[in-house]
Parts: structure tokens; sequence; C-alpha cells
């Protein structure tokens, strides 16, 4: 057994002790502008005729639910907050019924994304090396395999589920290969990643023995890595030091819960997005078999128009921005989705262009949080889709009522039963 | 035609060595870099272009 003190085990979560939380407040939204909630399930099934409703005819909305808080639907807005990190904190960025204490910035429960300047910086260089393009391209062989050997499951059937049976899964292998975790946890993953961001609205107590669980395997895989170091994210973040120090235990679990919930159901969602486009637009899907080239760019119009991402700020003092009077610990919800669909930036922004040449989206947000790991999202969508074309170029949906959508702030399927050609 | 990137203003989004991968290329965090002094020849203006438009973070300026 390796000592390593920082991670005996003790009770997590310790700054639920300490934050605030608010009533929770569920049901039928009586008016977006001023009573928006983005877990309800007219929002999940569809945002974006609320988002373009808001965008006209008020802005910057307003809730009093999850303790009061903002939504801007307008790019100028979203970009504005995305790159003032003076003003709005990302020491929550989970929009929800319970705000951390204020001493938790800059560094945050789940460092770089929790974080901010200036320790941010320092936070967010520890991992750029790991998911450069090019060091993510070596996870591409192995991607493409998987990819096959998942649409090879489906051969002889005539419906399968693209987003349970395909998308899901994709992203789950290679961030579990990233940090060393054992591949058949899969199921677990998706737990975990259902607790933190869709439970939003369950009881207090329910959400932290969650975390709790989440934080207890993110533990367990530390002390694995202890007993048998290996070449994995894990192992790095446990040796990493910053300012010659190394990283306190809640920094290396804040980190690794960071990389395995922000891996997984975004990706899923891109792929499963992309994939009910073209299940529905049959143009576009003959056009996109016929030219693969032109997938690079199909494929930036569906991170534009489905973007699955949207984040949270906190105000950090009393103040009048853009019109609207914001108290400190207001949320912000900065919708990305939001903003690429807004027409003062992209002409035809309602619609998807699959050949759209100037496609300045936001959908891996912008400024210092721009996502960490939008190499990897990029590299397994391409490769996921490339596989899906080649192996089955003609689907449709099997029954459009059917298909379900996550709830809270990624969006993407989570049932998404298409009619298959034969796999070739 | 030359291009050069904003250090202040990229973020390694890497489009542009996406987009024009004979113009820029990655550095070790991932940031953008111009390959050379950053002329560019005419077959590769239209790429240098359509590194300008996507770059979301405007970090890429054609002189």
């Amino acid at each position: 057994m390796t000592a390593d003190e920082r991670f005996i085990y003790q009770a997590p979560d310790t700054d639920e002790e300490f934050g605030v939380r608010s009533e929770i407040i569920t049901g039928p939204v009586s008016d977006w502008a001023t009573d928006f909630s983005h877990l309800e399930p007219e929002w999940s099934a569809d945002p974006y005729p609320i988002q373009d409703d808001l965008r006209q005819r008020c802005p910057i909305a307003h809730t009093d639910r999850f303790g009061g808080g903002w939504l801007p639907t307008r790019y100028e807005d979203v970009a504005a907050i995305a790159y003032d990190t003076d003003r709005f904190s990302s020491r929550s960025i989970i929009m929800g019924n319970f705000r951390p204490p204020a001493d938790i910035a800059p560094i945050g429960g789940s460092p770089p994304i929790s974080s901010d300047p200036p320790f941010h910086h320092h936070a967010r260089k520890l991992l750029l090396g790991a998911f450069t393009k090019t060091a993510i391209s070596r996870q591409e062989p192995a991607t493409r395999a998987f990819c096959h050997e998942l649409i090879d499951k489906l051969e002889g059937r005539d419906v399968a589920d693209a987003a349970a049976e395909y998308a899901q899964h994709i992203p789950m292998r290679v961030i579990a290969d990233m940090l060393g975790f054992p591949p058949e946890d899969g199921p677990r993953f998706r737990e975990f990643v259902e607790s933190v961001l869709e439970g939003i609205n369950l009881p207090p107590e329910d959400r932290i023995e969650r975390m709790e669980g989440l934080f207890t395997y993110l533990l367990e895989q530390v002390h694995d890595h202890l007993d048998h170091p290996r070449d994995d994210i894990t192992s790095y973040l446990i040796g990493a030091e910053i300012f010659g120090q190394k990283l306190t235990a809640e920094h290396v679990t804040g980190a690794m819960a960071l990389l395995l919930i922000a891996g997984i159901d975004t990706t899923w969602s891109a792929i499963g997005s992309s994939l009910w486009h073209l299940a529905r637009n049959p143009a576009d899907l003959t056009r996109l078999v016929a030219e693969p080239g032109l997938l690079p760019t199909a494929m930036e119009e569906f991170l534009r128009a489905y973007a699955p991402v949207t984040m949270a700020r906190l105000v950090k003092q009393d103040m009048h921005w853009h019109g609207v009077d914001m108290k400190a610990d207001d949320w912000i919800l900065l919708s990305f989705p939001a903003a690429n669909r807004d027409p003062a930036q992209f002409d035809r922004a309602g619609e998807v262009v699959i050949d759209r040449e100037m496609n300045r989206h936001a959908a891996f947000g912008l400024g210092i949080h721009r996502c960490l790991g939008s190499h990897l999202a990029r590299m397994e969508l391409r490769v996921a889709l490339e596989v899906w074309l080649e192996r089955i170029p003609e689907f449709s949906l099997a029954d459009p009522a059917a298909v379900t959508w996550s709830a809270g702030q990624i969006r993407g399927p989570r049932a998404l039963p298409l009619r298959i050609s034969a796999p070739g | 035609m030359k291009v050069q990137i904003d250090p202040e203003r990229c973020q390694g989004h890497g489009r542009c060595y996406d987009l024009a991968p004979d113009l820029f290329g990655d550095d070790e965090e991932g940031y953008g870099q111009v390959l050379g002094d950053g002329t560019v020849s005419p077959d590769a203006e239209r790429n240098a272009r359509l590194a300008v438009v996507n770059c979301p973070e405007h970090a890429i300026e054609v002189s």
C-alpha cells in the first residue's frame, strides 16, 4: 500500500453544509420572461422557440426559481458574460437550488471549470496538454474500432436506439480509458451524470447522497491508482503540482469528477442530436453519405444548431447590467445554444445549413473556460458519425413520439429509436 | 497576404489548424500558432479566410 495522507477517507462535500439552499419550485412555467425553468419538460422537448421568443421580447429573462436567476438569449450578452470573469463567477456552473459558499472561489468544487482567475489558469494549464488535438488523435483508432463494435451488435435489427445503444457508449468508453477507470463501470457513470446534471430539483438529502456516491467511487479509483500507478490522467493528477505543492484531494477528485461528467453526456448528446437531425432530414442524409468530405463542415453546423451545453455563472455583486438589476448570487443561465441561434450573429440562424462555411459558433463556450475537451468531443463526434454513415447509410425515426430528451443544462436525445438499413 | 494570431484572444479552439493546417499548427497546450512567417500563398488564401471567419474568439488577423 502506498501511503498518501491526502486521500485518507473523509466524509466528502463539507461545503454542502455551508452553502445556501433555496426553495425547490417546480411545475408549469407561467411566463418564460419572468418564471423560466430549464428543468421543465417543455424546455427539454424544444427550447428553441422559447429562446427565440425571449430574444425578441425580453432578451434577459428572469426567474424567481432557484433563488433567482437570469437568462440572456442574445449572442452579444452571452459572449459578454463569458468574457467577464470579474463580475461573473464560475464557483458553481450548475444552476440549481444550492449555492456553494463564496469562499469556495477561486478554486471551486471541480477545477478548472469551477475556478475563477487567477487560480483558474494554473488548474487549466495542468490539463491542457492531455487534451490537445495531437494528444487526442492517439485515441482515434480505438474509438473507431469501438464504434464498429457497437454497430456490429445491431446486426439483424430493423430498429435500434441510437442514443442508448450507440451514442452514449462512445464517450463513456473513451473517457474511462483516459482516466484509467474500468470500462465495465459505464452504467455507474450514467448514474453519476444523471445525478449531477438532472437531479437538480431533488430534495437536498438525495442530492448529497448521490454526490457522496460519486466521490466515494472516485476515491476508490484514486486508491487503485496509488496501489497501481499507470499512464493515465488519474495517476497524472495524483502526482501533479501547482506552485510546487501536490494538489489537494478535493482538487484531484473534483477534476476527475469534471472530466467524467463533462466528458460523457455532452458528446453523447452531440452525437445523438446529429443523428436525430439526419433521421428527420433525408436530403441532408443523402448528401452527407454522397459527400463524406462535407462532414467536418456539417458537424460544426450540428454543434451550432444543437449545441448540447449550457453553463451557469453566479453574479458577484449587485449591479445594473445591460438594462437589468442583478443581485449578488443571482444565477446566470449561460445559454450557448441560444447564442448560437441569434439572427444578429448568424444568417438563417434557425435553419440547419450543413454546408455553412462561416460558423463562428459558441458551442464550446468563449473565453478562458473554452471547453477543455473540445478536441476530444470533435474527434468522437466525427468518428461516430463517419462510422454510422458508412455502416448504416439509410435510417429514419422509427417512432417520433418515442424520442426523449435529457433535462437540464446538457441537452440531447436519451431515447432515439431509428429504423435502420442492414448494417454494412 | 499574411496571417497573425492574437495570443491574448486565442483560447485554443483549434478552428484555424483544423481549417488551414498549412498555415496554422497547435502548441503543446493546444493554442494556435502561425507556421513560418505567416505569409499566405495565393492557393492558401481561401483557407486563411475560412480560418478568420470561423475563429470564435476573433483571434486571427489578416493583413
